[in-house]
């Protein structure tokens, strides 16, 4: 058992996989002897070599366009998209190529790769370079979308994403490569499509994903200390596939949903949970579900206006509360 | 076979037919041209691709037909499909289907029996909605009502028009049922029976003496009405041959010691020994000696019956406490004191409530049998008709009388199921029969 920073887990799953099977090789920009803007995969072209860790010109689509043709040719790519704002310059692959290939081939040509990309606000890096864009990834037929909250989970779902057969984006959150974690020794493997109920409670579920898990936990802290209120707080973790039997079991018990999403509003993944809860428990529901997300805009560069942008533990402790108190 | 208006492009909704090359009754081969048809595209012949008899044609030269319609039939010689009228060019769309036409002729033609896949995995049908409504989202009066709370509302039987809700404003939420399904009162109301005034109304012809409602009245009112309409009630009924119990009381009451003033020290009456024999019963199985407490039940040690006595304007249950326990004598030496107190309205509330079962006799007014409405929260209560001299079979062939009673037990469902229900009745009718076992 050790104490790793979210960061650290990054490098180690990565050398987990790297390890066992000498097919998976990694690239991207500035992330072999730099060590990746973010420092997350510092160690790893010492270890593995310049062959199997490959720094890129700065160029999304030639990283995307080269993993792509390693993947269909035996090997199990790790790409690295520094900003997950800038998959859309690099989305035909994204979207037309990595989630169809094996369907129009009938299987014979498969697209076993990874994406890792920084993803999400708390940076101040701006508009262009601060959005979370997990809701793009996820209404894509084809990708499968993780988002862990913590360095154990980097860890195992990375190991998971790299093991399974169709690509999968992974998104790391910026805000949280410097918050740390127990992680145990040794090998770990995860599994997709798994949500982990972080806080059990009774009055009202809470989903959230990434760096809005803290934040709701905070708030469901705050929310039991003030008021007495115990809600439960599920950290999805995987939106493709979805574990929506964890949810749903969650709100037949509580009986009220909350969604807390750094996505904008519109079309967030908080959208897509509460129309599955409301076709599938709409009469385990005593309350309308509600959404606590960034509001439908560009996200501001000024500290102070992204701090209000964001859902944070204070605003999802008095939403929660207004609506179950009326 | 039907010829259908052809797919002419991927955008092409629809065309329209100029010409016919065939009129209904031609003969037709495969290559021959059918009709034209003009879209905002192109203009072009349809062959037939069957041999046959233009047998109908369903949309005429100058009118508009959806790709995929039916706008012909190419059949047998002398085939006629149906009488419908043929779509006139002046019909702007033939969308709009005459009465009585098969719809199916204006719907894109699908595959027949097309086979699913069998297996969980069903991509169009992954998201299992509900199969059962619960109700709309507002009711009348304007109140919401969460999904949950219809659902339960719905479940349990209870009329959210009763209900008050506390959600945010005012919206009835899960634990308004919860709290109304405890209490009783938000049940489906009965139908209401017609208001005073309608009453009136029905008599004014007839001359009538209005008795207000006293306490009582009313008391007995709102409990009866709640003890019908929430209690699921079951009834069992046996005869009782009560040969031996009729003996057995008048040997006692003949040598019943005599006081100083010449006066039996007791008189037991039948009554009596059916009290004794119904505590006696309700201790032999003590499963059923049990009161309904909405979300439990209690059970009970000792059998404290309540006997109803008819009074002036209405009637009270005393109970007679530990009757399980007491001599007959003494059952009957409590009754006559309740008796005279009840009529002369002196019982205390601690001596007409609880009591773990009741007993209604009407034997005395030579009613056969009958069922009694339970008094809550008691799970039994105890009907008994008349004694009666009774023709039966005798072990011999013979035919002999017997003096036998009938009674009937009305059970709380919720509390007693019906073979236990059985058992408790079984046991009375044991001690009535054989009257001496209540002495062990």
């Amino acid at each position: 058992m050790a104490e790793l920073t979210y960061r650290d887990a990054v490098a180690r799953g990565i050398a987990q996989e790297m390890e066992r099977d000498n097919d998976v090789v990694f690239l991207g920009e500035d992330i072999g002897k730099a060590g990746g803007v973010f420092k997350a995969t510092v160690g790893l072209y010492e270890k593995f070599g310049p062959l199997r860790v490959r720094d890129t010109p700065i160029s999304e689509q030639a990283i995307l366009g080269a993993a792509m043709g390693a993947a269909m040719t035996g090997l199990k790519p790790i790409a690295e998209i520094m900003f997950s704002d800038f998959f859309a310059v690099c989305f035909d692959y994204i979207a037309n190529e990595f989630p169809k290939s094996r369907y129009m081939t009938n299987g014979q040509v498969k697209c076993p790769l990874v994406v890792r990309t920084g993803n999400g606000a708390g940076s101040r890096f701006g508009a262009q370079h601060s959005q979370s864009i997990e809701n793009w990834a996820m209404m894509i037929p084809g990708l499968k979308v993780v988002a862990p909250s913590t360095p154990l989970d980097v860890i195992g779902l990375m190991a998971a994403a790299v093991r399974d057969p169709d690509p999968v984006i992974f998104f790391e959150h910026k805000s949280l490569y410097a918050t740390k974690g127990e992680v145990p020794d040794g090998e770990i493997v995860d599994t997709l499509g798994t949500a982990k109920i972080v806080r059990p409670g009774k009055d009202a579920t809470i989903l959230a994903l990434a760096l809005m898990v803290p934040r709701a936990l905070e708030a469901a802290e705050r929310l039991k200390a003030e008021h007495g209120i115990d809600v439960e707080v599920i950290d999805l973790r995987s939106l493709v596939p979805l574990d929506t039997q964890t949810v749903l079991a969650s709100v037949a018990r509580t009986h009220r949903l909350f969604t807390v999403e750094e996505n904008p509003r519109l079309c967030g993944w908080g959208a897509e949970l509460v129309s599955i809860v409301a076709d599938e428990a709409f009469y385990d529901l005593d309350g309308p579900p509600v959404r606590i997300t960034t509001p439908h805009i560009p996200l501001p560069a000024a500290d102070i206006l992204e701090d209000l942008a964001l859902p944070n533990a204070e605003r999802i402790a008095d939403r929660v509360r207004r609506s179950l108190e009326g | 076979m039907d010829i259908l208006m052809p797919q002419l492009g991927e955008t092409v909704t629809e065309g329209k037919i100029t010409t016919w090359f065939k009129s209904v009754g031609d003969a037709v081969k495969p290559g021959d041209n059918l009709f034209e048809i003009e879209t905002d595209k192109v203009t072009m012949e349809v062959p037939a691709t069957n041999a046959g008899f233009l047998t109908e044609i369903m949309v005429l030269a100058g009118a508009v037909a959806p790709v995929g319609a039916v706008v012909a039939v190419v059949g047998e010689a002398g085939g006629n499909r149906s009488a419908a009228a043929p779509v006139a060019a002046s019909a702007p769309k033939p969308a709009a289907a005459p009465a009585g036409r098969p719809a199916v002729g204006f719907i894109a033609p699908v595959p027949t029996a097309v086979q699913k896949p069998s297996g969980p995995m069903d991509p169009f049908f992954e998201v299992r909605t509900p199969a059962r409504n619960h109700g709309p989202a507002q009711i009348a009066g304007g109140t919401y009502v969460t999904p949950l709370a219809r659902r339960l509302a719905s479940e349990s039987g209870i009329d959210l028009s009763r209900i008050k809700g506390s959600g945010p404003r005012g919206r009835i939420v899960a634990h308004d049922i919860e709290t109304a399904a405890q209490s009783g009162t938000g049940r489906a109301a009965m139908p209401a029976g017609p208001s005073a005034a309608q009453v009136i109304a029905m008599y004014r012809d007839t001359p009538y003496e209005e008795v207000p409602l006293d306490g009582m009245r009313k008391t007995i009112a709102t409990r009866l009405v709640q003890a019908k309409g929430t209690i699921p009630h079951f009834y069992l009924t046996a005869d009782i041959d009560i040969d031996n119990l009729l003996a057995m009381r008048e040997d006692a009451n003949a040598s019943a010691p005599k006081g100083a003033d010449g006066k039996p020290a007791y008189k037991l009456s039948l009554n009596d020994f059916v009290i004794k024999a119904w505590a006696a019963a309700l201790k032999r199985i003590p499963d059923a000696n049990a009161v309904w407490a909405e979300d439990r039940i209690l059970r009970f040690q000792q059998a404290d019956i309540g006997v109803a006595v008819a009074i002036e304007g209405g009637l009270l249950t005393p109970v007679i406490r530990h009757a399980d326990a007491k001599s007959v004598g003494a059952i009957a030496a409590d009754m006559r004191d309740f008796a005279e107190r009840a009529r002369e309205r002196k019982l205390k509330p601690t001596e007409y409530q609880g009591g773990s079962s009741a007993i209604s006799n009407l034997g005395m007014y030579g009613v056969r049998e009958f069922a009694a409405i339970i008094n809550p929260p008691h799970a039994t209560i105890l009907a008994v008709g008349a004694s009666r001299r009774q023709a039966v079979e005798k072990a011999d062939g013979s035919v002999g009388f017997i003096s036998q009673m009938s009674a009937t037990v009305s059970y709380d469902h919720r509390v007693i199921d019906g073979a236990l229900g059985a058992q408790l009745l079984a046991a009375f009718r044991g001690f009535m029969e054989q009257p001496v076992t209540m002495l062990v």
